[in-house]
């Protein structure tokens, strides 16, 4: 009998009834009193040098208040990186100033030059084309190998455009040359993950206001983080101390890992309210939005597999190029390095492996973290070159993974790349997989699929992700400039409802149901009982906001914390007003008894005494009942699956269809049934979308060709197929109080190697045996070309 | 977008008059034109909607036994009335854009804009068609000239397009994964007279017919009849999307789809 409360109940989201009736109050539906509007002047030309900003004509134009350059910014510091990496030899990264406004050169299509501010965004709009720019286009560097030999310096003030060079690990270098030098075969693969728009429903908004009366700044923005968003913002940019700054993040449509980063648009914003005197809105455009919100993926690899004459994986080698374009944005630096190179063992025992990561500047939008970030480059490189090393070797591609996992008695698991994972059980989602997915019935479907000369192919992969991000002491040691702990403050009311006040932010994710499952389930009382809050620095204690599927893992952690410190207050209050001793006090379905008596007080008693202290221990205990508590995990979360497409693909034009997709998934204790197979079904239409639709294209001249729906292409509802998921498989996390282990990436993570390894197998069974890999997005003229040969 | 005027006459004169301003434009369901504007690539001076007159709406048959389409009817209005007398243009029809699109876009819009991923301009010249407009009738072959090009004068309107009915037609679509425009799209109509197929999506220089593969198909109407030729790939339009080789195979594989499902 499925419960209908609580943890483990498909409770329906709360939130939906705002969102799906319009009632949701995003960025752009705050419109403050006295409020101006501002529009960016941006570069058209992907480099080039600023010879002068002529604003005269724009500042005298109608409604115009005042227009904003560099110069106004003199003082003011450059947007941060969060996460300092060293590159082989121990030196840190090249890290270039990122200005708010452009000084000196452009560096990108989209790098903001100036900003109007106007009474109506018409009257900005019409300011923003009379702002005349002289600027001598230079260069552009697109290409990441043209750029570290030798090209155009993004920046004149760095030796080069390598941000850095890094080994992971050193140490192990030695012993993989080795490894493959004599192994019995080795697997080489090139690829590329394709450049990705992240492309939220709702577009990036900000809005600046400024108190003269209170000395005091507040922001409006869509960010998954806005205590991040204070801190760098404050402490970096605009030096505002924290207690005269506050970030407001309200609803927000949508992030996706685009919405974590601190944006030049939020410190304009903020600071120009002060310096115009009056609330500054923005209001990002789709096309803008294409050009200006940081991409994803862009990574370059040479990937090398070596295997001993039964299959065994020895060692793996890596050289990958990443694109960081233009700038470092807030966690540009680690996508690559720490959120890839650790992910690199997989699920499988590979005994040595070592990760060569080149970070490049380019004449493009910056690129970081895109739900997955870095371990979607990680799971394709590995699971594609295992399925070419399978098919080379002739086994069995399920049999040579099986034949490589880490055991279900193997745990906890040192690989070589830093991480030790805690549990799994990847043969049990693997069994399971191959039930779902009904693989022993593929050949009669690709016998179907035949008589309509459409060639079948089955893919298979496994993934493996560091969730939970993340332990602050580990990840300092590697360069995080920031804790990643959450934190929680559970107040509870006089009459028995809770507020919880969480660090983490909802931006789809479904929070506001999922946390109150939880809260009510330890309390036992009805998740009606129990509210969230979230998204303002003014309301929440400092947390660290919703990304790397963090926010149950350790954001929930931090609520059973302050919960379980409630609760054992709660007790001392029921012990008094019943004259026991606190030992003996049991709750149990909202109401606390003595052990072995009939005697019982409920929840709502309990509450009211600690606010109403008439009866009340005062000189033990303080009145009230709220309790604040920080989570900081001692591991990542480690959740795991195996995925299999089947597609077929039209020997005519090369189109691909995906027939079916199938998930098994291992995300420890699951709270919310519903909520977690709605995460993995958005996870698989991004996984899917990057494999067969999506690409990020420029033009030699660092021009974006797809800068619109037009030639960008989405997933839609008929590009997938119904999923088949299951979350049956649960070995829940060993070392945070809930088991779970975090589902928001997952999808988007295992999906694209399924893909691509199908439409593979599809063209090695339909006859095209010289086709072993076709870079992502597999869109008909790729496929069709390779069929060519 | 900038400011303008705006303007919805109920007759062809009243329109024509209102043309006559400098810079106006003719908008029939406005979905290139009020995006560009949106975009300040256009700037009219004023806005002359065509959707208010009456008698440029609606499907009916000529004298001629012609299926005429009203220059300002829907694509939806297409699709629905047109289903009965010529399932070909109705099922081309009723696959354009999505239902916002094709309850604003007009047939006369599509047409004078003439963009080379459209598809109504391959049903117009595949099937023969005659343009109307306020002052003249031009037959489907002098029509087109090239990328959003016409035969169209400044202020000229089309009021209505007059198709003969095929024996047979079909119309096979490919779809741009991005923009689900035909990447290449090809409309085959078997008359007494003979086939005509006509492509779109494919050529820099817009909807063409395709000579080689009407005068087989005029002499044995089946995918066979066609397997032996081949389209040059040069001219083919190079983006992301399609290699000008994979367009000419693209432009052959649909016609022969065509010619099955007609």
């Amino acid at each position: 009998m499925p419960k209908d409360q609580g943890i483990g109940a498909s409770t329906k989201r709360r939130e939906d009834v705002r969102f799906l009736t319009g009632k949701g109050r995003y960025t752009d539906d705050i419109n403050l009193r006295g409020q101006t509007h501002c529009v960016f002047v941006r570069s058209q030309v992907a480099h080039g040098r600023i010879n002068a900003i002529d604003t005269s004509a724009a500042e005298a134009m109608p409604g115009v208040i005042k227009v904003f350059t560099a110069a106004d910014f003199a003082g003011k510091g450059g947007v941060p990186c969060g996460w300092q990496i060293h590159d082989k030899q121990g030196n840190p990264m090249l890290e270039p100033k990122h200005p708010i406004l452009a000084e000196g050169k452009v560096r990108y299509v989209g790098d903001a030059i100036a900003a109007v501010v106007a009474e109506t965004l018409e009257q900005a709009k019409d300011a923003a084309e009379a702002v005349v720019l002289d600027i001598d286009e230079l260069p552009a560097v697109v290409d990441m190998k043209a750029a570290v030999q030798g090209g155009a310096l993004v920046h004149d003030e760095l030796s080069s455009n390598l941000c850095y060079d890094w080994g992971f690990i050193e140490d192990n270098k030695g012993a993989v040359d080795e490894a493959i030098k004599s192994a019995h075969h080795v697997t080489t693969l090139e690829l590329v993950n394709n450049r990705l728009i992240p492309n939220a429903m709702e577009p990036r908004a900000a809005i600046g206001d400024y108190s003269m009366a209170s000395d005091d700044y507040t922001l409006y923005t869509t960010s998954q983080n806005p205590h991040v968003i204070r801190l760098l913002m404050g402490a970096f940019v605009l030096g505002i101390p924290e207690h005269k700054l506050r970030v407001v993040a309200p609803d927000v449509g949508g992030g996706f890992g685009s919405k974590i980063f601190h944006y030049v648009e939020e410190a304009f914003v903020t600071h120009a309210a002060k310096v115009v005197g009056r609330p500054v809105k923005w209001t990002c455009s789709r096309s803008e939005s294409f050009m200006t919100d940081a991409h994803g993926r862009d990574h370059v690899t040479k990937i090398e597999l070596a295997l001993d004459k039964d299959g065994h994986f020895l060692a793996i080698r890596t050289e990958t190029y990443a694109n960081m374009g233009a700038y470092l944005s807030t966690f540009a630096s680690s996508v690559p390095t720490y959120l890839h190179g650790t992910l690199m063992a997989g699920n499988y025992k590979t005994p040595h492996i070592y990760v060569n990561v080149k970070a490049v500047f380019t004449n493009t939008v910056p690129v970081d973290a895109y739900r997955g970030a870095g371990r979607p480059e990680a799971t394709f490189q590995l699971e594609r070159v295992i399925d070419k090393a399978a098919r080379e070797l002739g086994i069995d591609p399920i049999e040579l993974r099986r034949r490589n996992f880490v055991q279900p008695n193997e745990f906890p698991y040192q690989t070589p790349v830093a991480v030790a994972y805690d549990t799994g059980n990847y043969q049990a989602t693997m069994d399971k997989l191959v039930e779902i997915a009904d693989l022993s019935g593929f050949e009669a479907r690709r016998a179907e699929s035949a008589k309509k000369g459409l060639l079948r192919g089955l893919g298979v992969n496994c993934y493996i992700e560091a969730c939970g991000i993340a332990p602050s002491n580990l990840v300092g040691q590697l360069g995080a400039r920031a804790g990643l702990y959450e934190s929680a403050t559970v107040r509870v009311n006089a009459t028995g409802g809770i507020v919880v006040m969480t660090g983490s932010h909802s931006h789809g994710q479904g929070h506001e149901t999922t946390f109150p499952q939880v809260v009510a389930e330890m309390i036992g009382i009805p998740e009606g009982q129990v509210e969230i809050v979230h998204g303002d620095t003014a309301n929440v204690p400092m947390g660290m906001g919703t990304y790397g599927s963090r926010s149950l893992a350790v954001g929930g952690s931090a609520i059973v914390r302050a919960t379980n410190k409630i609760i054992a207050k709660a007790k001392k209050i029921a012990a008094h007003l019943m004259e026991a001793s606190e030992g003996d006090i049991e709750l149990k379905d909202g109401k606390f008894s003595v052990a072995g008596t009939d005697k019982s007080v409920d929840w709502g008693s309990v509450c009211l005494a600690a606010y109403v202290p008439h009866n009340y221990p005062l000189a033990e205990l303080e009145p009230g009942l709220e309790e604040t508590a920080f989570y900081d995990p001692s591991n990542f979360t480690y959740p795991a699956g195996a995925y299999a497409c089947e597609v077929e693909v039209d020997p005519g034009t090369g189109k691909v269809t995906v027939c079916s997709f199938a998930a098994a998934d291992d995300f420890g204790n699951v709270i919310n049934p519903m909520i977690v197979e709605g995460q993995v079904h958005g996870g698989l239409a991004q996984g899917i979308g990057q494999a067969m639709l999506e690409a990020a294209a420029y033009d030699e001249n660092g021009q974006l060709l797809s800068g619109s729906y037009m030639d960008y292409a989405m997933p839609r509802a008929d590009d997938v197929p119904f999923y088949k998921v299951d979350h049956s498989c649960q070995t829940p996390c060993t070392h945070n109080p809930l088991g779970v282990k975090g589902c928001g990436e997952a999808g988007a993570i295992g999906s694209p190697p399924a893909v691509v390894n199908a439409v593979i197998d599809a063209l090695q069974r339909g006859g095209y045996s010289h086709v072993t890999h076709i870079d992502m997005p597999v869109s008909p003229v790729r496929v069709w070309s390779a069929m060519q040969g | 977008m900038y400011e303008f005027d705006f303007e919805k006459p109920a007759t062809v004169a009243e329109a024509v008059a209102a043309l006559g301003r400098e810079d106006a434009m003719a908008l029939g369901g406005g979905q290139t034109l009020i995006p560009s504007m949106k975009q300040r690539l256009a700037a009219p001076s004023a806005l002359v909607s065509l959707t208010g007159i009456a008698e440029m709406r609606g499907v009916c048959t000529g004298d001629d036994a012609a299926l005429c389409v009203g220059g300002a009817t829907t694509h939806a209005a297409v699709a629905a009335e047109a289903a009965g007398r010529y399932p070909a243009l109705a099922a081309l029809a009723g696959n354009i854009g999505d239902p916002a699109v094709r309850n604003r876009g007009t047939i006369g819009g599509s047409l004078a804009n003439n963009d080379p991923a459209a598809d109504y301009p391959a049903a117009v010249l595949g099937s023969g068609a005659t343009i109307v407009t306020n002052n003249r009738s031009i037959a489907a072959d002098d029509f087109f000239e090239g990328l959003f090009t016409t035969a169209l004068e400044p202020g000229e309107i089309i009021v209505e397009v007059r198709f003969p009915i095929p024996e047979r037609a079909a119309y096979a679509k490919f779809q741009q994964p991005a923009s689900r425009f035909a990447l290449t799209g090809v409309f085959v109509a078997k008359t007494a007279n003979g086939v005509r197929v006509a492509v779109t999506g494919a050529s820099e220089s817009g909807v063409f017919r395709w000579g080689e593969a009407e005068a087989a198909l005029s002499a044995d109407f089946s995918a066979d009849a066609i397997a032996g030729l081949s389209v040059p790939a040069d001219g083919m339009v190079s983006d992301l999307h399609g290699t000008p080789a994979y367009r000419a195979n693209l432009v052959k594989v649909m016609t022969q789809r065509a010619v099955s499902a007609a």
